[in-house]
């Protein structure tokens, strides 16, 4: 087990260092040298470049200025925002959790919806609701969402007007950061409504984000069910008399889950990306919105650490997700 | 006498057998034919020039709502340029985004990818390792910082998504070359001595393109939605240039008042996507059976 553990930790070792490599030179292949970009339009003076130069180690070989990123990375220092002067991982870390509450909601409402949907299409296989939901499930994996979301704010907020159109929380009430979840934040705060308030604003951007992990796993339980469905076991279960539903949700849709919970695992970098779209309609203020803002201000500082950052987890995540899978599964751990 | 011949079917006549048995696919089929038609007459079909301002019609709705007007027959956006106009337009930046991506990034993935499979080692490991790395990060925070370095235009958003989807195909090929090199044909074709160049790209080849030809028709869909997100978060085609997503970021404030300016773009982006995944599952179920789900 422990020598399955070090080998998949081994394995992320040069994906990680080819990471850092990208994130590196994505500074250094911006046209125009790293100083001009800093200086903007206002331009520098070649005493003050030397200086800066310098300081930033730009006038050292291009190998010695990668171990020096390197080592700085190595001490949690992903470097300063060009434009606020605050360090990248702490504003990393304050916008967060605003990403990470939309997600995993995104993540709920896809599974809690996709999950049944699939079993009951594979169930009534060939049925008009097999059909929907195939249909559904397509057309939802297709879906451009940032269209999408603005089709509901449309619906749900212009025309019924139930839902707020963007923010996290209304601008009536003021919540104190404890957790960075608004959620949580405002039903321990006094203030009365604020906790119905920020359901609110949560609903929309998680179906928006919810929807394309919503079309993969109903698709996916779909398949996976029916393969499940032929096998010999169940054919048995059946034979010995059980009811129907023992069959499908205690045979069939446990074998059915494995691959299903690996395509869930698949979903976090689909879910990151859906992020930058869902929070830049809803005015979201997470880690999305953060870096597309980033970008357009040109404060590349914040976009090279923020990409490093997230690729970090990801790969992090990932090696989660197998080393769980090869302890449920001891046919991947000692497959060499 | 005469002779019940037998011919096997060809391989297209079989292949067309399957596929046109899924009516999904015909569909995506025919609607991926009538947008290319769009493409190619879109000067003559186009109502309107694109580009065109009626500066007394802003904001009009399409000709079924009240205020309607047969010359603008989906409306007209904020600055009275027609609707269906520039719709039929934009989808020759979303068609050629889509072909040039796939193209590219279907050339050099399948060099490199079978040219892992057949080398192994040290390239192999190198190239693997580089195609791991930009699969880590999501493909539209790799696409933002590659259009973040090359500047934000169409055909460097384009590029950007070459860049992105370029592993996939990469992967595919080095795993089918690698199950295709085992097999008796490629091994008896190198016994009688061909060339490497050869039992690379003329012996194994062929029999590794059913996989990449269906990732290549998902691919197009990936890329026209994710051009469409470039072009709406401004990364991708600038103004006035009637790309489908650019449109919709211009119609983004207009969510409250005009339903149409934010509606129309976006049925336009999702049937196309559609027909192209429709297309591409039934590919899939016709060239190799293997693969479906």
């Amino acid at each position: 087990m422990i020598a399955f553990i070090l080998r998949r930790v081994g394995m992320i070792i040069p994906t990680f260092i080819g990471i850092t490599l990208l994130t590196f030179s994505l500074i250094h292949m911006i046209p125009g040298d790293p100083i001009t970009v800093m200086a903007g339009e206002r331009g520098v003076s070649d005493v003050r470049r030397a200086e800066l130069e310098a300081q930033f180690g730009l006038d050292k070989p291009l190998y010695q200025q990668y171990l020096t990123y390197i080592g700085n990375i190595a001490q949690g220092d992903f470097g300063k925002s060009l434009i606020t002067k605050e360090p990248v991982l702490d504003e990393f870390i304050t916008l967060f959790p605003a990403t990470m509450e939309l997600s995993l909601f995104a993540a709920i409402f896809a599974i809690a919806i996709g999950l049944p949907l699939g079993i009951i299409a594979a169930v009534r296989r060939g049925s008009v609701f097999d059909h929907s939901v195939m249909t559904i499930s397509l057309t939802g994996y297709s879906m451009p969402i940032f269209w999408w979301g603005l089709l509901l704010i449309i619906l749900f907020s212009v025309i019924l007007g139930w839902t707020p159109v963007s923010g996290r929380i209304s601008a009536l009430y003021w919540v104190d950061t404890v957790t960075g979840f608004m959620l949580i934040d405002a039903w321990i705060s006094d203030e009365e409504g604020a906790f119905t308030s920020a359901v609110q604003h949560l609903i929309l951007p998680s179906i928006v984000l919810g929807t394309i992990p919503l079309a993969v796993i109903a698709r996916m339980t779909r398949s996976s069910m029916l393969e499940v469905l032929g096998e010999d076991f169940i054919r048995t279960a059946r034979a010995k008399g059980l009811s129907p539903i023992k069959v499908i949700m205690k045979h069939a849709l446990r074998n059915a889950l494995i691959p299903v919970v690996t395509v869930i695992g698949l979903q976090i970098g689909i879910l990151l990306s859906g992020a930058i779209l869902t929070e830049t309609i809803f005015a979201w203020p997470g880690i999305g919105r953060w870096l597309l803002e980033s970008i357009h201000r040109r404060d590349y500082q914040v976009v090279q650490g923020g990409i490093l950052i997230i690729a970090t987890m990801i790969i992090l995540i990932n090696l989660l997700v197998d080393v769980l899978y090869g302890v449920i599964n001891p046919r991947i751990r000692h497959a060499s | 006498m005469t002779t019940a011949t037998m011919q096997p079917p060809t391989p297209f006549r079989e292949f067309w057998g399957y596929f046109s048995q899924n009516k999904g696919a015909l569909i995506g089929f025919f609607y991926i034919l009538f947008i290319m038609f769009v493409v190619v007459f879109a000067d003559l079909i186009a109502p309107h020039h694109p580009y065109e301002q009626f500066r007394q019609s802003l904001l009009l709705p399409p000709i079924w709502l009240e205020g309607g007007s047969w010359s603008h027959i989906l409306g007209t956006d904020d600055i009275g340029r027609d609707i269906l106009s520039r719709l039929i337009h934009g989808s020759r930046y979303s068609m050629l985004a889509g072909a040039m991506v796939v193209t590219i990034s279907l050339f050099i993935g399948i060099t490199l990818g079978v040219l892992a499979g057949y080398l192994r080692g040290a390239f192999e490991t190198l190239i693997m390792r580089i195609a791991d790395v930009m699969l880590a990060v999501p493909s539209l925070l790799l696409a933002i910082a590659v259009v973040a370095v090359l500047g934000p235009s169409l055909l460097n958003a384009t590029l950007a998504i070459v860049v992105v989807s370029m592993p996939h195909y990469i992967r595919l090929a080095r795993a089918s070359t690698i199950a295709e090199m085992s097999k008796d044909y490629v091994i008896s074709s190198r016994v009688s001595g061909a060339s490497a160049f050869r039992i690379m790209f003329i012996t194994v080849l062929p029999n590794c393109l059913a996989p990449l030809i269906v990732q290549a028709t998902l691919g197009f869909s990936n890329a026209i939605l994710d051009m469409a997100a470039l072009g709406f978060v401004g990364l991708g085609a600038q103004a006035p240039i009637p790309e489908w997503g650019s449109m919709l970021a211009d119609a983004r404030q207009f969510v409250q008042s005009a339903w149409w300016v934010v509606t129309f773009p976006g049925v336009a982006i999702l049937t196309t996507v559609l027909a192209f995944n429709l297309m591409g599952d039934g590919l899939r179920d016709a060239l190799d059976p293997k693969l479906k789900q």
